[in-house]
This record gives structure tokens, sequence and C-alpha cells, in this order.
């Protein structure tokens, strides 16, 4: 018989689960599970420093394994804190499991201290959440609170326990098996052949590989199937790393911020093979103009995706790694060189880069030069805005779970605690962060979990002093008027960063950059270095929002372009 | 006949002349989350929902639930979205008319 409170209950199921590290903060109403916790030798405790902060550690854990990550915060102020992080793991599908603590269930409802409906406010934002009403339910919802996270289509479950719960005394007989993720099936067979006939008898077929392939663990299948039928393959911002960069077959990332020859390539195909991609509208551009003259073949886990925004011609809903196993010997070799040697001279015509913008100097160039540094299996962490695009459009990703980016919420201070879980869960890794002076100042606060956990995180802020695509927006679209996008003060983000017992350099006019760069990477422990970038160094090319793809602006040899 | 149930106000006159699509018959687990997770799920994805019945079944684990929902072209996507919820144990699809509704509709 084992007997114990629901809160060591939580931890030990915890423990069985194979969890390694939680992060999280204490407050009043989940004390008793951190009262647990301190007494645990199998989880190691990561302070945070907001709740933010703590559920972003938890998704870079689990962005960079694949496996589920935990994260803890207390009621009121602390779920509040932490759901932005939970949306953001919602909209990527990303497994993290959220405990919060909540007030007695005698108190619920009451508006005690710290009292909120974390259960209401997580309803939209999660893939399922619990309210647990008795310690005995903790040992079902435990486990399948690992199993929903993990199965299908990914995503963040949030389980909210009243404070009685956690300290209520059970004794049980026998310990539930640990949550896991169900297998699951291809698409139907019926369907998964007249695919292949579709693919097979297609002359200019693009196949876009998003997060669902990361996921299913599918590069490997998407590059063979990829090679096999001469199929030229674009990623969305969550694919990117399944194809490698490098790949005569791949066409980087599309949409709002592609190469331009990848968007034109696009509007131009006759089949468009979607294999876990969901067409956002960053992605798809003005969606009844996207692809206007292909077939769609729609392969996706979640059946609510297939025709959501785009009626797919042929679904194939399942597995995309098994469905894709499937697919691979019904295809019928094929080089396709006219579509590929097409779609070779458009990207001759308009390369993404040009000679000018590769110095170190400048933003690719910077990106450049830091890729080439790296050592192999170093991961990238990203915020979001202006350096975020550049280093999804340059950056030579070369394998699944390389990139780390908020994609579909699009949060601002998601790179720093993203970047120290993905270092937590890989000590023997370099992890690299691209942020920005904006985003940095979103989640700044976990400087301090990086020092205090000495984690192997290089941060890379590209300062253009102003919140950069705003502003590039205000410029394009709202006539010029800048406003509310240029800060007013200069920050010292190397005295910050020494302020949190941070290494920390500045790049000033006419240094070495690729020697400090050199000197950043090999520093032990985490080092930030500051890099002025110019307020007018725009992303380009750029379709304006809620415009067709075919509408670009800017980017290299733009005024060759007919349309 | 228009029947509604649930009316949301003001719009109670304009749903008198629309018709109504399709009613759902679900099988849910049945505890106080449900009908947020259920009526979240309608006004967030902005699918028109025009009338709830709902009763708790035999020993009160699970409850069915009638949805009057007047979407067309959304309609498969709705039964998508809502068979996708945990709680949804199972989904039936109905034509237009449903007795539960006229039944309770005389009730008013």
């Amino acid at each position: 018989m084992n007997t114990m409170n629901g809160a060591q209950l939580i931890i030990k199921l915890l423990e069985r689960q194979s969890i390694e590290r939680i992060a999280g903060i204490p407050g009043g109403a989940n004390l008793p599970m951190y009262d647990a916790l301190c007494r645990s030798t199998a989880i190691q405790h990561i302070l945070c420093r907001h709740e933010q902060g703590a559920g972003f550690v938890a998704q870079g854990i689990a962005r960079s394994t694949g496996r589920a990550a935990v994260c803890f915060a207390t009621s009121g102020p602390g779920a509040t804190n932490v759901l932005t992080a939970i949306a953001d793991a919602y909209l990527d599908s990303i497994p993290v499991v959220c405990i919060t603590g909540q007030v007695a269930s005698s108190l619920i409802g009451t508006d005690a201290f710290q009292e909120v409906d974390t259960y209401g406010m997580s309803i939209p934002i999660t893939k399922h959440n619990f309210l647990v009403r008795t310690v005995e339910e903790l040992l079902t919802i435990i486990p399948k609170a690992f199993e929903l996270a993990l199965s299908g289509r990914p995503g963040p479950v949030l389980i909210d326990v009243p404070k009685d719960v956690q300290a209520a005394q059970i004794s049980f007989e026998q310990w539930p098996d640990p949550g896991v993720r169900k297998d699951e099936n291809p698409a139907n067979i019926e369907a998964l052949r007249a695919a292949a006939d579709m693919i097979n008898r297609a002359k200019r077929p693009i196949l876009c590989l998003g997060g669902g392939i990361i996921h299913a663990g599918a590069a490997g299948e998407a590059k063979i199937f990829a090679e096999k039928g001469g199929i030229p393959s674009t990623m969305t911002l969550m694919g990117l790393g399944s194809l490698p960069a490098n790949h005569p077959l791949a066409l980087g990332m599309l949409g709002m911020h592609a190469a331009r020859s990848t968007n034109m390539a696009l509007q131009d195909c006759d089949l468009f093979i979607s294999a876990g991609a969901r067409f956002d509208d960053r992605a798809t551009g003005k969606i009844a103009e996207f692809c206007p003259g292909a077939n769609v073949i729609h392969m996706d886990i979640d059946p609510s995706e297939v025709s959501k925004l785009k009626t797919a011609h042929i679904a194939l809903v399942g597995d995309v790694k098994a469905s894709l196993k499937v697919l691979i010997p019904l295809l019928a070799e094929n080089d396709r060189t006219a579509w590929c040697k097409q779609i070779g001279l458009l990207k001759e015509m308009y390369p993404m880069t040009s000679p000018g913008a590769i110095v170190p100097e400048k933003p690719y160039g910077l990106i450049l030069k830091i890729a080439e540094l790296l050592e192999e299996g170093s991961f990238v962490s990203t915020d979001v805005g202006k350096h975020q695009m550049w280093v999804a459009q340059v950056f030579p990703f070369e394998r699944s779970r390389q990139l780390l980016t908020s994609g579909g919420l699009g949060t601002m201070g998601f790179g720093l605690p993203a970047a120290i879980g993905a270092a937590l869960a890989h000590p023997d890794k370099q992890v690299v962060l691209f942020t920005g002076d904006g985003s940095l100042q979103m989640n700044i606060q976990e400087l301090s979990t990086a020092i205090e956990q000495q984690v192997n995180v290089k941060i890379i802020v590209l300062n253009n002093n102003s919140l950069g695509l705003v502003r590039q927006q205000q410029n394009l679209f709202y006539n010029k008027n800048i406003f509310a996008s240029d800060f007013q003060i200069d920050i010292d983000f190397v005295m910050i960063a020494k302020g949190f017992g941070m290494k920390a350099m500045n790049v000033e006019p006419g240094c070495d950059l690729p020697a400090l760069l050199k000197t950043m990477l090999a520093e032990p422990g985490p080092c930030l270095i500051n890099v002025p970038i110019g307020r007018e160094e725009e992303v380009y090319p750029m379709v304006p929002p809620g415009a067709s793809n075919s509408v670009m602006l800017g980017g290299c040899n733009a005024d060759k372009c007919e349309s | 006949m228009r029947i509604n149930v649930s009316h949301k106000g003001a719009e109670m006159e304009a749903i008198e002349d629309k018709p109504v699509i399709a009613v759902l018959e679900l099988i849910v687990n049945n505890h106080p989350g449900v009908m947020s997770h259920i009526c979240g799920l309608f006004s967030r994805r902005a699918y028109n929902l025009e009338g709830i019945i709902c009763i708790p079944l035999g020993g009160g684990l699970t409850s069915k639930m009638w949805l009057q929902v007047n979407e067309e072209l959304k309609l498969e996507q709705i039964i998508k979205q809502v068979q996708k919820l945990p709680d949804v144990l199972n989904v039936i699809k109905h034509g237009e008319g449903h007795p539960v509704f006229a039944e309770v509709a005389a009730l008013v």
C-alpha cells in the first residue's frame, strides 16, 4: 500500500514520467508541491524569475527533445503569467504539461487571495485542461495529461490543483502506467494510392514541410520522398530544418518573408503537397490567391486542419511519417528536370542575399558567420522580429529541432528562456540565441536564470534600438509615420548583463567581428554580445499583410520582376 | 416552426428568420467544465450556436447534449472540432428538426 499526500503523489507520478527538470516559481498555492519536490532526487528544479519564463524554459526542453516538459506556477498572477507561454505552445503544438496551484476547493469562487479562474482562462489555449477535484483523480489525470500532450497533434495540457487536494492523504495499491504517445496509423490506403497517382501525374509539384514533420520525426522520410519524386520542397517557419537548407531541392521558407523565387515557384505549381502544415496566413498570403492553379494534397494528423482554410483535393489524415512510408514505394522515380531547372533559374535571378549583404557587419553576414563558427549539433533559438526573419531566411538549418522559434503566436520574449531550456536538456551542446533589443527586454529577467544555471547559451543582440518589424510596417504601409516603435533611450545591454553577473561585450565600429564572435563562442557558460544594427535595415522581400504572395516588396533584383 | 432554446439576447429576432441547419447530439463527460469547453469552442471559432439542451445520463458520469447549429459551410469543420475535445465521447449529426427541441419549446 502506498500512502502519501497529493503533492507527493504528483511529484512521484512526474518521476515515473521520467521528468528530469521542472521550471517554475513557488507561491502560496503550490507550496505543498514544492515541499514534495525538494525531496526528489530525480527531478531538478529550475527557478525562473517570471512564470512566463518558466513556461518557455519548459518549451525549450520540449522543442529541443521532442519529449513532454513540465512547468509549475502558483495560483492567481502565477497562473496568468504562465498563460502566454502556454498559448504559444498551443499555437505551435508543443507538448508542455503545466501544473498550477489553486486556492483550496472551499475557497474557489469566493475571490480568495490570488484566486483566478485558471481552468476557465486556459480552455481556449490548451489542448485540454483539468481542475482536480479529489486527490484520487491525480492517479488518472497526470498520466492522461502526458498522453494527451504527446499523442496525435501534440499540445499543452494544464492541470489546476487546489491546495487542499495537494495536502490530502491518499492510499492506493497500484501505480498507474505513465502516459505515453499513442501509436498512430497512416492515412487511408485508397486515399494514399490516389495521392501517389496525382503526384506521379503532376508536372510542377511542390512539397511543403511543416512543423508536423518535425513532431512526427518524419524528416528522413520527407527527404527520401522529395528525392525520389524530384519534388522541390519549401518549409514553413516551424518546418525549417526538416530538409537541410543546402539540399538541391530545398526552397527555404515560404510566405511573407520567403525568397522571391520560392513564392514565384508556388504561384506556378500544379500540385501543392502540404505535409504537417496548416496554411497559416503568414505562409499563404491571401489564401484565395495561393497556388492558384494547383491541386492540393493535405497530410495532417489533425482532421480539423484539413480543408479548414483551403479545400484539399485529397485529404491524408493520419501520421505523416507512416503515410510517407506508404507513399514512397508508390511514387514513380522522376527527376522533373524541366521544373527543377525552371526553379533553378528563378533562384539564380532572385537570390536571397547579395555580396554586399553578407559581410559580417550586416545582419545576414553576422548570422552566416555564426553558423560557420558553430559546432555540429548546436541549437539556435530566436526571439520575434526582424532578427527572427533574417535567421529564418539565411541560417543553414540542417536538422529537425535545431531551430527553436515562436511561430504561431509570435511571442517576443520567447527566445532567452527557450534557449535556457534547450541548453539544460543538452548540456554538451552550444545554444545560440539571436534576439533583438525589443524582444530581449520582454523576458530580460531570465538572464538571472541563465547565470544561476550556468547554461551554455550565447546571446547575440541584433540591436536596432527599435521595434523593428513594427517600424518596417509603419515605414511601408503607414506613410512612414514612425510612432511608438523607436526607443527614445539607448540601453547599455552589456552593463545590464554584467549586472546579472554575465560576461558581455559590445561590437565597436572597426573591431574584428569574426574574432570577437570566436572568443564569445569559446567562453564557458552564458555570454552576451551586443551588435548595433542600422534601423533602416529592413526584412525583404515582404508580402504586405493580406496581399497575395505574388505581391512582394524589395529583395534582390526586385526591379527585374515583371509582376 | 423556428425553435430556440437558449437565446442570445438581442439576436433573438434575427434568429427567427434563419433556418437551423443541423442538430448535433453529443455524449460528453459530466463535470463542471464541459459546458465551458463546448460553448467556448463555438464562440472563439465564431460558429453560430442557437440552442443547447443538456441532461445527465444514468449514473451521472456522462451527459447527453443537443446543439442547434446554424452553419452550413462550416458544419463539417464544426463537427471535427467538437470531436477533438477530449471530453466529447460521441457525436451524431441530425437534420434541422429534432423532437427534443420541439418538446422543450412547447414548455417555453
